[in-house]
C-alpha cells in the first residue's frame, strides 16, 4: 500500500467504531465539549483521520463544509488532529505511542476531581509497537484506572504481530478485555458498555480488505 | 544546616499539595519517596519517563497543574518528543523540575550529565526557563509557576551562590561599569564576581534567576549605560545556549558577544568532581578571570 493508501485503510478501519462511539456511548456534545465532566474519547491513532472528521461533522462538532477543502491552508482539518483547531478534538496526534500514556494521565485527572466522565483511546495494532504504550499499560493498571477503555483498532498493521493475541498483553498486566468484530456494530456497543472495574481494552478485529 | 535546591523544591511543593487542590506531582522513581505516596495527586509511573511526561499532558488536560521531577537527563532528554506533543502541541501547561544541572555529580559519567537541557527547550515555543542560583530563590519561583497555567522548567543545581537576591521578572543589575556588560546565569554568579573581582574589569554586571523569557531591554539598557556594547554571558549549560537572544536584542547597535558555557567540542569522559568540569570548561574562576581579560581588554 501506498502512504494515502495506508490512510485510507487506517480510516476505513475506525469507521464503525467511531461512529459506535459518538452515536451510542459516549457522554458528549457539541454543546458538552467543554464540560468538564463529558466523555473525553482521544484518538491516538491520528492517522487517516477522515473517518474521526466524518463523524465530528455528522454529530455536529464541525461543520460539514469543513470537509471539502480539509488539509488546506486555511483548514482546520489536517492529516493529523489538533485539538487547538477543532472544537470536541481531545488531543492533537499523529506521532503514534502518544494517546495512551495521556488518556491516563486523563481519567486519573477525572478521578482525582471525582468527575463522572470516562476516557476512551482509541490505539492501533501498529501503534502498539511504540514502547510508549507498554509503559502506560502497566501504569494504568498499577494505578487502577478503572474509567479507562482503550480500543484497539487490529487491523493486522503491526509488523511482527502480537504472540497470544493482543488482549493478552493487557490482560497479563491486569486489565480487563474482550475481543470484538470491529465491524459489527452492535458487538462494539455491548464490549463498550460493559462495566468494568478495571482499565479495560476493546480489541476491535478489522479483517483486511473488508 | 543549609538547605539544597532539591530541599526547597519538596518542602515547596509539599505545602502546594495541601494548598492547592490543583496541584499534582508525578515522577519515575526519583525522589518519589520524598512526596506522600498515599496522596491521589501524587504519581509514581515507575522508570518510565516517556509516560511520566505523557501522565502529566492527560492531568492537564483534566484541570490539574502537574509538577514532573526527575534527573535532567531523563526529565528532558529522553522524553523530549513527549515534552514536545504532550505538553506543548497540546497547548497545556506544567511545571517541570530537574535535578543534576549540566554535571553536578560527575561520578555517573555522561549518561547523568545534561548540558544540553535548556538549549532543547529552547527549540520549543512558550517555555519559561528558570535556573536558580540559591536554594531560597527556588521557593518564590516554584510558587509563582504552580499558580500559573503556563509551561514551566525549573532547572535545579547543587552548585549555587553565596547568597541569593530577588527573583521575579527581568535581569537584576549587581554592578555598574563602562567597559561592558556580564550576564551571569544562575549558580554561576560567584565565580562571575570573583573573576570580575580578580581582573579588576569595570563592567555591569548582570543577574538572570529567569533566563526565559529573557530579558532583553534590560540587556539593551544596560548596554547602553555602558562604553563598549561588548556582552558576555555565563550560562551553567551548553555554550551559546542564549547566544540567538543575545544578538536579537542588539541587533540595532554595533556589538561584540562571548558566550562562555559548558563547551560543545567534545564529549568529556573524565569522571572526578564538578569543580574538575568547571575547571575543564574554563567556568571556574582562573578560567573566567582568563575571559574576562581577553574579552574586555583595551
Amino acid at each position: 500500500m501506498t502512504g494515502d493508501e495506508k490512510h485510507e485503510w487506517a480510516a476505513a478501519s475506525t469507521i464503525d467504531v467511531l461512529w459506535v462511539l459518538y452515536d451510542r456511548v459516549l457522554n458528549v456534545t457539541p454543546a458538552t465539549a467543554d464540560d468538564p465532566d463529558r466523555d473525553r474519547f482521544l484518538l491516538s491513532k491520528g492517522h487517516g483521520p477522515m473517518a474521526y472528521y466524518a463523524v465530528l461533522a455528522e454529530k455536529g462538532f464541525i461543520d460539514e463544509s469543513t470537509l471539502d477543502d480539509w488539509t488546506s491552508w486555511d483548514s482546520p482539518l489536517g492529516q493529523h488532529p489538533d485539538r487547538v483547531l477543532v472544537r470536541g478534538v481531545e488531543i492533537s496526534s499523529g506521532s503514534l505511542g502518544h494517546g495512551l500514556p495521556i488518556a491516563v494521565g486523563t481519567a486519573l485527572g477525572q478521578r482525582i476531581r471525582r468527575s463522572p466522565g470516562r476516557t476512551f483511546v482509541l490505539v492501533g495494532d501498529g501503534e502498539l509497537d511504540e514502547g510508549s504504550n507498554h509503559e502506560a499499560i502497566a501504569v494504568a493498571a498499577r494505578l487502577g484506572v478503572a474509567n479507562l477503555t482503550a480500543i484497539v483498532i487490529d487491523n493486522q498493521s503491526a509488523m511482527h504481530g502480537w504472540p497470544g493475541g493482543i488482549a493478552r498483553r493487557f490482560a497479563v498486566e491486569g486489565w480487563q478485555t474482550a475481543e470484538i468484530d470491529g465491524r459489527d456494530h452492535e458487538a462494539v456497543h455491548t464490549a463498550l458498555t460493559v462495566p468494568h472495574d478495571r482499565p479495560y481494552a476493546v480489541v476491535a478485529k478489522i479483517e483486511r480488505g473488508r | 544546616m543549609m538547605t539544597t535546591m532539591r530541599e526547597a523544591f519538596i518542602k515547596t511543593v509539599n505545602e502546594e499539595l495541601d494548598n492547592d487542590p490543583r496541584v499534582a506531582v508525578v515522577t519515575a522513581v526519583i525522589s518519589s519517596s520524598q512526596f506522600p505516596q498515599d496522596r491521589e495527586r501524587v504519581v509514581d509511573v515507575g522508570i518510565r519517563e516517556q509516560t511520566m511526561v505523557g501522565v502529566a499532558g492527560g492531568l492537564a488536560l483534566a484541570g490539574l497543574r502537574p509538577v514532573v521531577h526527575s534527573y535532567a537527563p531523563f526529565l528532558v532528554e529522553r522524553p523530549y518528543e513527549q515534552i514536545k506533543l504532550d505538553i506543548g502541541h497540546q497547548d497545556v501547561g506544567a511545571v517541570f523540575v530537574s535535578i543534576g544541572g549540566s554535571y553536578d555529580d560527575p561520578v555517573w559519567g555522561r549518561t547523568h550529565q545534561s548540558p544540553g537541557d535548556v538549549a532543547l527547550f529552547d527549540t520549543l515555543p512558550g517555555w519559561t526557563v528558570h535556573v536558580p542560583g540559591h536554594p531560597d530563590e527556588v521557593t518564590p519561583l516554584l510558587r509563582q509557576a504552580l499558580k500559573d497555567d503556563n509551561r514551566v522548567y525549573v532547572r535545579l543545581s547543587l552548585r549555587e551562590n553565596s547568597q541569593a537576591y530577588p527573583v521575579g521578572e527581568g535581569f537584576t543589575a549587581l554592578r555598574h561599569g563602562k567597559r561592558g556588560v556580564v550576564l551571569a546565569v544562575g549558580p554561576m554568579l560567584d565565580r562571575v564576581l570573583k573573576a570580575v573581582d580578580s581582573e579588576n574589569a569595570d563592567v555591569t554586571v548582570l543577574y538572570a534567576a529567569t533566563v526565559r523569557p529573557f530579558d532583553s531591554d534590560g540587556l539593551l539598557a544596560a548596554v547602553r549605560e555602558t562604553d563598549h556594547a561588548d556582552v558576555m554571558v555565563v550560562e551553567p549549560y551548553l555554550e551559546g545556549t542564549s547566544a540567538h537572544l543575545i544578538s536579537e536584542a542588539l541587533q540595532l547597535i554595533p556589538h561584540r558577544v562571548r558566550c562562555i558555557g559548558v563547551k560543545r567540542h567534545a564529549e568529556l569522559r573524565n569522571y572526578g568532581t564538578a569543580e574538575d568540569h568547571d575547571a575543564a570548561h574554563d567556568l571556574d574562576v582562573v578560567g573566567l578571570g582568563s575571559a574576562v581579560r581577553s574579552f574586555f581588554r583595551g
